[in-house]
């Protein structure tokens, strides 16, 4: 610090002058995707549920080889089992994993089944053991299971529905339907939905106000009495899968309105900026202009509000369904198996049909943190 | 008030404010100087304690000795410091379009200030907003009242601000770039405006700008910051006339200067046009209140004629709201003219000319190869999901020009012509600086090998420093390739650097055009002269001419009989000497 007799200051650090040529530095070279990646690992909510749903969607081609039994196996003398524990020790000495065998009598003066412990009998659980069939991932045919009771003895971890089916296995089972409907839903809602709100951002005009009136309508109508009527215009005798694809549509078709509103006014916004402007000054074409410049810039924000989306999807299935409108047996969904739990008497005496909730409101959960830490990753400038 | 030993960091990088010191005296004005990101802004917040909430103060003491006595800012609790900010230190902010909230009305934000403050109440504080907003020159101040802020233009709004930081009578004003956002002639006036309020207070101010020309104006004191630390400081006529530190020197010579005289250079009797534009008017449509109102029709720009020669640099001059980006628009065939206009292109002397106004497709790609153009906002100019390379080659894929490994020697190419190195191919956009950004989209427009060049403002969003750098790069290439530009934009001093022709515009009309010495040296019209006498220049010596600038920059009807014009009538453009038309009655 230095300062001249006429009573100025002057820096005595000697001075380099800035030319222009920064430090370089490794982040700066780094792509978007690495640093939305690298955001969203401080994220450890979303990374956690990441981690859960990429684990729940790797499960679902060996759900048949997880579960004791299959979706449509009855045990016609335990209907609505309890839940049976699986213990360790047995008077103070470890056997290993086992349950204990349950047998049914009926009470003649309440009339209703009871179901008797025998506490003397354990039975130890078998592993890769063979039981009925089912095919692995599809089309793997196999009777080979993870775990399974031994013979004479029941294993039903979360109970028995009421038909004598095993609520632990069919929850497994109805993940695989429960779980894809909301992508193949989201699937079809983003394909219309990005390309007419695509074209109603970037055109404008005529197109885009004959496309916000169809959204406006579409979003006038009440939800659920139009799920009801077009379920109910699928034909009874059609397969579940087919029904299964049919829903999911339903869904997506149902839900493209909010994301086509999305991408038109991020078009709008987009639209303005300089390097559309100059791709157009270039003589790129509209196609490429959308597809190079407009979409790749805000695909990322329409992956993360696809992600939180997906829950609508799932929880709509699981509403119609839970009518009897959407999924009917013998597919295997969780709506379909709280379809089961409708009556408030069951649910009462026996709760654990209603225990597919549990994961409807897991993963419904998981998907929600994940989409937040996805948005908050791909957005670093929120407030 | 007395800053001294500030220190500023975010979390545990280094700090962005190292060791900054100033005071400022009462009924002084005191002017922080430096380029985006030197810390001004930053310090001046953390005087009123309003930083972002990432950045801290590590050390520093912040003294501010108001009428009630000296007080520490650092020390002070929350609520203490509430009582100070807006009713003994206010703030004038930088964007007067986003400083207002749109809900309330003027009035109500602005007495407020003296609600919060208990400094009046009622009736009285209703007279005092008045008083003040007659004060800052409102002509009808209770309409002006009950006006909510869209109603107003960006200069009035300004004058707004100005009312709510000076209706509590503070000690200290603290005004961040206050005219940044303005034009030049709005500039001047609010300049002035602010200058005479302090006079009349006495109260002190600090005033953070970039623009040298703005502190000659109304500094006493300077201080001159770099990269967070204070470069020079002292009083205003010692800095600026004697720059004593290395930065200091180079801010001054980087700063564009309109030059005082020039002689009038022979010109060829006819020109060789690349672009020629006759008789170009552009009407906008615009929708009615409601249905069965008459459409509204707005004339952008009216009856254009003016050419670009071939090698030289044509610089189109106005406000915002002219008609100049229109102008360029219709240059490049963006945009179609109203029926009538000719825009004649001719890509070489001998070439067959084309009319951009009936082009078929083929003949607008190949237009587009002859003619591109180089954008205002660096940051928004490059897609910031594609690498340099891609972002250069797309010029090429697009009319299917080559290989792909030979656009991409032609990219490298061009990168070295722009003074960037190849091995930023692979980088992208966010990996560099504003002025970086702006010589990639340089290097962008000529991939194509084009002979004409539009540049809309393309050094208006840079550091003065980087200015000079881009300003001179353009004129390299110029002279290199033998292109020919059309030079949009509101800065006379850098027109006046790079233009052989200038065209000033007004309310969509040409209002002056000729040489640039002529144009400069011995303007005719009084918006012409305006916009000179506006221009803040980097010398103490020569203060603004607030009187000459009120004269042209007022609206059309105002002017002098001979210039005047409104709706419909209009002066012609007369032929005041070589080339040199002004629109007057002669």
């Amino acid at each position: 610090m230095s300062t001249l007799p006429d009573g100025r200051y002057v820096d005595d650090r000697p001075y380099e002058r800035d030319l222009g040529e920064e430090a370089r530095n490794a982040d700066l070279d780094v792509s978007n995707t690495r640093l939305v990646w690298r955001r969203f690992r401080e994220h450890k909510l979303g990374l956690v549920s990441a981690l859960f749903l990429l684990f729940s969607y790797l499960m679902l081609p060996f759900a048949g080889f997880i579960s004791p039994y299959t979706a449509n196996e009855r045990a016609p003398d335990h209907l609505y089992g309890a839940p049976q524990g699986i213990h360790l020790f047995h008077e103070g000495s470890l056997i290993g994993p086992y349950v204990y065998p349950i047998t049914a009598e009926v009470n003649l003066e309440t009339f209703s089944w009871e179901y008797i412990r025998d506490y003397d009998n354990p039975a130890k659980l078998e592993f890769f053991c063979e039981a009925s069939y089912y095919k692995l991932a599809g089309f793997i045919k196999t009777n080979r299971h993870l775990f399974c009771a031994p013979e004479g003895a029941t294993v039903f971890l979360l109970g028995a529905d009421r038909l004598g089916r095993d609520v632990f296995s069919r929850i497994l089972y109805g993940a695989q339907l429960s779980l894809t409907v909301g992508l193949v839903g989201i699937t079809v809602s983003f394909f219309i939905g990005i390309i007419l709100g695509s074209i109603a951002g970037y055109f404008g005009g005529f197109l885009d106000w004959i496309i916000n009136r169809v959204i406006e309508i579409l979003r006038s109508l009440p939800e659920l009495p139009l799920w009801l009527a077009l379920s109910a215009a699928v034909p009874s005798h059609w397969s579940p899968v087919a029904v299964f694809f049919i829903i999911s549509i339903i869904l997506g078709i149902l839900d493209w309105p909010g994301l086509a509103r999305a991408v038109r006014s991020k078009f709008l916004s987009l639209r303005e900026e300089e390097f559309v402007r100059a791709a157009e000054m270039m003589g790129a074409k509209p196609s490429r202009v959308i597809g190079k410049h407009l979409l790749p810039n805000f695909l990322s924000h329409l992956i993360a509000s696809a992600t939180l989306s997906i829950p609508a999807m799932i929880l709509g299935e699981t509403a119609l369904s839970f009518l009897g409108l959407g999924l009917r047996a013998p597919a295997v969904s969780w709506g379909v198996m709280l379809n089961d739990a409708q009556n408030l008497a069951s649910i009462e005496i026996y709760p654990w049909t209603a225990i597919p909730m549990l994961p409807i409101v897991i993963i419904v959960l998981a998907f929600n943190f994940f989409g937040d830490g996805l948005r908050d990753a791909l957005d670093p400038n929120r407030s | 008030m007395k800053v001294e030993g500030l220190t500023i960091g975010f979390g545990n990088a280094a700090p962005v404010v190292e060791d900054v010191g100033f005071s400022v005296e009462p009924g002084e004005t005191l002017a922080l100087v430096g380029e985006s990101g030197s810390g001004k802004t930053l310090s001046c917040r953390a005087a009123l304690r309003i930083l972002p909430e990432v950045a801290q103060v590590h050390s520093g003491s912040v003294v501010f000795d108001g009428s009630n006595g000296p007080v520490d800012l650092m020390g002070l609790s929350e609520r203490a410091m509430c009582d100070i900010r807006g009713n003994r230190i206010s703030m004038i902010f930088q964007e007067p379009m986003r400083s207002l909230s749109p809900l309330h009305r003027i009035g109500n934000q602005v007495i407020e200030v003296l609600r919060l403050h208990g400094t009046a109440k009622g009736q009285g504080a209703y007279k005092r907003v008045i008083e003040t907003f007659e004060r800052v020159g409102f002509a009808d101040p209770e309409r002006i009242y009950q006006s909510y802020p869209f109603e107003l233009s960006g200069g009035m709004r300004q004058r707004a601000m100005i009312a709510m930081a000076v209706v509590g009578k503070p000690d200290l004003l603290i005004a961040d770039e206050p005219t940044t956002a303005l034009d030049v002639t709005t500039q001047a006036q609010v300049l002035g405006l602010i200058k005479e309020i302090q006079q009349d207070n006495g109260m002190a101010m600090i005033l953070v700008t970039h623009d040298l020309g703005v502190v000659a104006n109304l500094a006493d004191t300077v201080t001159v910051m770099n990269r967070g630390r204070v470069m020079e400081a002292g009083p205003a006529p010692l800095v600026l006339g004697d720059p004593q530190h290395g930065y200091t020197k180079d801010l001054f010579a980087a700063a564009p200067k309109i030059p005082d005289s020039g002689e009038e250079v022979s010109r060829e009797d006819k020109p060789d046009y690349i672009l020629e534009m006759r008789n170009v008017s552009k009407t906008y449509t615009l929708k009615g209140k409601a249905a069965w109102h008459p459409k509204i029709h707005v004339q952008a720009v009216r009856g254009i004629e003016f050419g670009v020669e071939r090698g030289r640099t044509l610089a189109v001059v106005g406000e915002s709201g002219s008609g100049k980006t229109t102008c360029a628009r219709m240059a490049l065939g963006a945009e179609r003219a109203d029926p009538g206009a000719e825009i004649l292109f001719r890509a070489k002397p001998d070439a067959d000319t084309v009319n951009l106004q009936d082009l078929d497709t083929s003949a607008r790609l190949a237009f587009q190869r002859q003619a591109q153009m180089v954008f205002q906002d660096p940051y928004s100019t490059l897609n910031p999901r594609m690498r340099v390379k891609d972002a250069l080659c797309e010029p090429m894929d697009i009319h299917k020009l080559g290989t792909r490994p030979e656009r991409v020697d032609r990219a490298a190419e061009m990168l070295r012509w722009v003074g960037l190195s190849p091995n930023m191919l692979t980088r992208y956009p966010h990996a560099f600086s504003g002025g970086q950004r702006q010589r990639l989209s340089i290097a962008r427009a000529l991939m194509l090998g084009p002979t004409f060049l539009v540049c809309d403002e393309p050094t208006s969003a840079l550091d003065v420093s980087v200015q000079e750098q881009v300003l001179q790069l353009l004129e390299e290439i110029r002279d290199r390739l033998n292109l020919s530009y059309m030079f949009i934009s509101h800065d006379l001093a850098v027109v006046a650097r790079i233009a052989d022709e200038v065209a000033v515009m007004r309310e969509g009309l040409v209002v002056e055009q000729g040489p640039t010495e002529v144009l400069f040296h011995n303007p005719q019209h009084p918006y012409t002269k305006a916009l000179l006498a506006a221009q803040p220049e980097p010398d103490i010596n020569r203060p603004i001419n607030l009187k000459i600038v009120a004269q042209g920059a007022g609206s059309p009807s105002t002017w002098p009989e001979a210039y005047r014009f409104d709706g419909t009538s209009v002066p012609p453009l007369t032929e005041m000497g070589l080339g040199h038309k002004v629109r007057c009655y002669a």
